[in-house]
């Protein structure tokens, strides 16, 4: 298992991230939109520290996090979310369009689910021990090609993690105004083990997640895990229309990276955060003194 | 002879033969029913492994296939109807054809996506369209349409095998019991086989027939109603013609200019005629005229277009008939352009 501070630096990580790019988008710095995942940092890192090498990670909109976590770079993310040249698809992607290694994004929601099973049917096939993780909100459970995808899983054993991160809003509309039923009843409905779990805390979801990839590589068929987390910031940008009050307690009581840092020296964690803090603007100014794509790169992207 | 439906067959079980990365996913394939036209017909005895009859879930068995194209397989999908390609929509535009560009270049998804399509079956509004036209022009999307020319079988096969990028194959479902047709059945017309950027474009004329006054132009099942309107109007009402057969639909050459050999034949006669059995307006004629114009300026002395009615295809035989373009309106649309 990784240390405590191992954890704690990767949270700390995708959080300072998110932090200087809402901090620097009102300058202009950024072309287009965001969505960060403040709040959700210990999902990402929980989950994705069980990954093997080979392994698929299928991400959406909210996808930062989940790179980071990937083990992507944030220099290349924020020169991607500048659309620079040197960004991880060239700045062709920008903040929703990922693809480095094994990890791919798109940012039209639940249009993943069939592709994810896909890639891990392919693996199998292969006979690659390669498993796929796929990163679901409430929001994309509205969209049916998610459940046509779940009875293909089942049906034809694809070794996917389906991961629901449920923040309880979508965009700015509340789950219980989009969500009937139960969101596990609909995974065992189409006979997928599910678990569900109400915490911020990446221990507890790194512990959930451990067994959940165990049961995955064993026995090659899909599983579900349920995350019930917190967004702290907007839908995107300035689109929050909740309680501040509401948000603010959850900041106090469910912050992941309040619950992780208690069990660091507060020495230790300094000195972590200060180096974080250093890296992140390297990378930062890294990506901002970087070219932008030349024009060429707009016809052939895709064509070779 | 050599039916189109048994050309095809034969082309996927080649591809099966050549490449175990090929798959093929789709509803109802397995033996003995073969898929709802058959095309598929022996391969799930052949290949059990390789052939996944699948539930009814159009867009997710696309996207099943685009994961694992993504991941180095060469998947096949078939969809039982045209028809049904809006269910897969999201797929094919949203992710198929966007990965390749918007991850700079760094996936491939060598996918082909195989459908029956068009009228003149009987089978109503939602199952007798010619949908094409809503996927030509999508960045990406490679469009092709066999036709009796050139052996479907080995289109298909060269799609499957040949293409990293996307395919959407359009089978004229009028077309699969048609022949493949050999030099003999072709003996009336001299034939010029160019190779387009992927596929084969052919010219047709009648044999000594004096230089011509008019072009058409059609693809799949509508080229062999322009064949026999060529003929007619060479020997009925002395109108001399020429037929552009294009197999490859989408893309077009980039800048606006028309298909090498439709640009060669609107040189020689100034007029063109398109058919085509999508509905009539924003679609493949519509284009067609478009760069002929840009091409030709005032040169081009008539451009026109036949086309389906812009309204659903009725089941009933008679207003089928009359919905669709027929050899008649292509007779009544040459003669009123020469």
């Amino acid at each position: 298992m990784p240390t405590h501070a191992a954890l704690y630096r990767q949270l700390y990580t995708i959080r300072r991230f998110e932090e200087t790019l809402l901090e620097a988008f009102p300058s202009g710095a950024f072309y287009g939109t965001t969505h960060t995942y403040i709040g959700q940092e210990a999902n990402a890192v929980g989950v994705l520290a069980h990954l093997q090498p080979g392994d698929i990670v299928f991400s959406n909109h909210r996808c930062h996090g989940h790179f980071l976590a990937y083990g992507g770079e944030p220099h290349g993310l924020f020169a991607e979310l500048m659309g620079k040249a040197t960004g991880v698809c060239a700045g062709l992607g920008g903040s929703q369009h990922l693809h480095w290694k094994d990890f791919y994004s798109n940012g039209v929601l639940g249009s993943t689910a069939p592709i994810a099973v896909g890639t891990a049917l392919a693996e199998k096939e292969k006979g690659s021990p390669a498993i796929c993780v796929l990163f679901l909100g409430d929001g994309a459970m509205g969209e049916g090609v998610v459940y046509e995808s779940l009875n293909l899983a089942a049906l034809w054993g694809a070794p996917v993690l389906f991961v629901v991160e449920n923040n309880h809003i979508a965009q700015t509309t509340p789950t219980e105004l989009a969500l009937a039923g139960s969101l596990a009843a609909r995974f065992a409905a189409f006979g997928i083990p599910v678990n569900e779990l109400d915490s911020n805390d990446v221990d507890v979801i790194y512990a959930a997640a451990a067994s959940e990839f165990a049961a995955l590589r064993h026995t090659a068929a899909p599983r579900a895990l349920i995350l019930n987390t917190t967004r702290f910031g907007p839908h995107s940008k300035g689109d929050d229309t909740r309680d501040p009050a509401l948000v603010a307690s959850w900041r106090a009581t469910r912050d992941p990276l309040t619950l992780q840092a208690a069990r660091l020296e507060p020495a230790a964690r300094q000195a972590l955060e200060s180096a974080v803090d250093a890296e992140i603007a390297r990378a930062y100014a890294q990506a901002e003194a970087d070219p932008l794509p030349s024009l060429p790169a707009l016809t052939q992207a895709g064509r070779q | 002879m050599t039916s189109v439906l048994e050309a095809l067959t034969r082309g996927l079980h080649a591809a099966f033969a050549q490449d175990g990365r090929v798959y093929l996913i789709g509803e109802d394939l397995l033996d003995p029913y073969g898929g709802a036209f058959k095309v598929s017909r022996g391969l799930s005895s052949q290949y059990p492994g390789r052939v996944w009859s699948s539930p009814v879930s159009e867009a997710a068995i696309t996207g099943v296939a685009a994961g694992m194209a993504l991941r180095g397989l060469r998947p096949v999908v078939e969809l039982m109807f045209g028809d049904f390609s809006t269910l897969i929509a999201d797929q094919l535009i949203n992710s198929i054809t966007k990965f390749p560009a918007m991850f700079n270049g760094t996936v491939r998804v060598p996918i082909v996506i195989r459908t029956p399509m068009g009228g003149r079956r009987g089978y109503g509004p939602t199952h007798s369209q010619t949908l094409e036209k809503l996927y030509l022009g999508v960045p990406g999307l490679r469009v092709l349409a066999p036709n009796t020319l050139s052996d479907p079988g080995e289109l298909l096969r060269r799609a499957i095998l040949e293409q990293d990028d996307p395919v959407f194959f359009v089978e004229n479902k009028v077309l699969y019991p048609k022949p493949v047709l050999d030099a003999q059945t072709l003996q009336d017309f001299e034939i010029e086989q160019t190779q387009g950027e992927f596929a084969p474009v052919h010219t047709l004329r009648l044999k000594g027939a004096p230089p011509p006054t008019l072009t058409l132009s059609a693809y799949g099942y509508m080229a062999e109603l322009a064949r026999e309107a060529l003929t007619r109007l060479a020997f009925e009402h002395e109108i001399f013609a020429e037929l552009v057969v294009p197999t490859q639909l989408a893309p077009l050459p980039a800048g606006g200019g028309l298909e090498p050999a439709l640009a060669a034949a609107l040189q020689r006669s100034g007029r063109l005629l398109t058919i085509e059995e999508g509905t009539y307006s924003l679609g493949w004629g519509a284009e067609q005229l478009a760069r002929a114009s840009q091409a030709l300026g005032p040169r081009l002395l008539a451009a026109r277009r036949l086309a389906a009615h812009e309204a659903p295809i009725p089941a009933v035989r008679a207003l089928e008939e009359a919905a669709l373009p027929s050899v008649a309106d292509i007779l009544r649309t040459a003669r009123e352009m020469v």
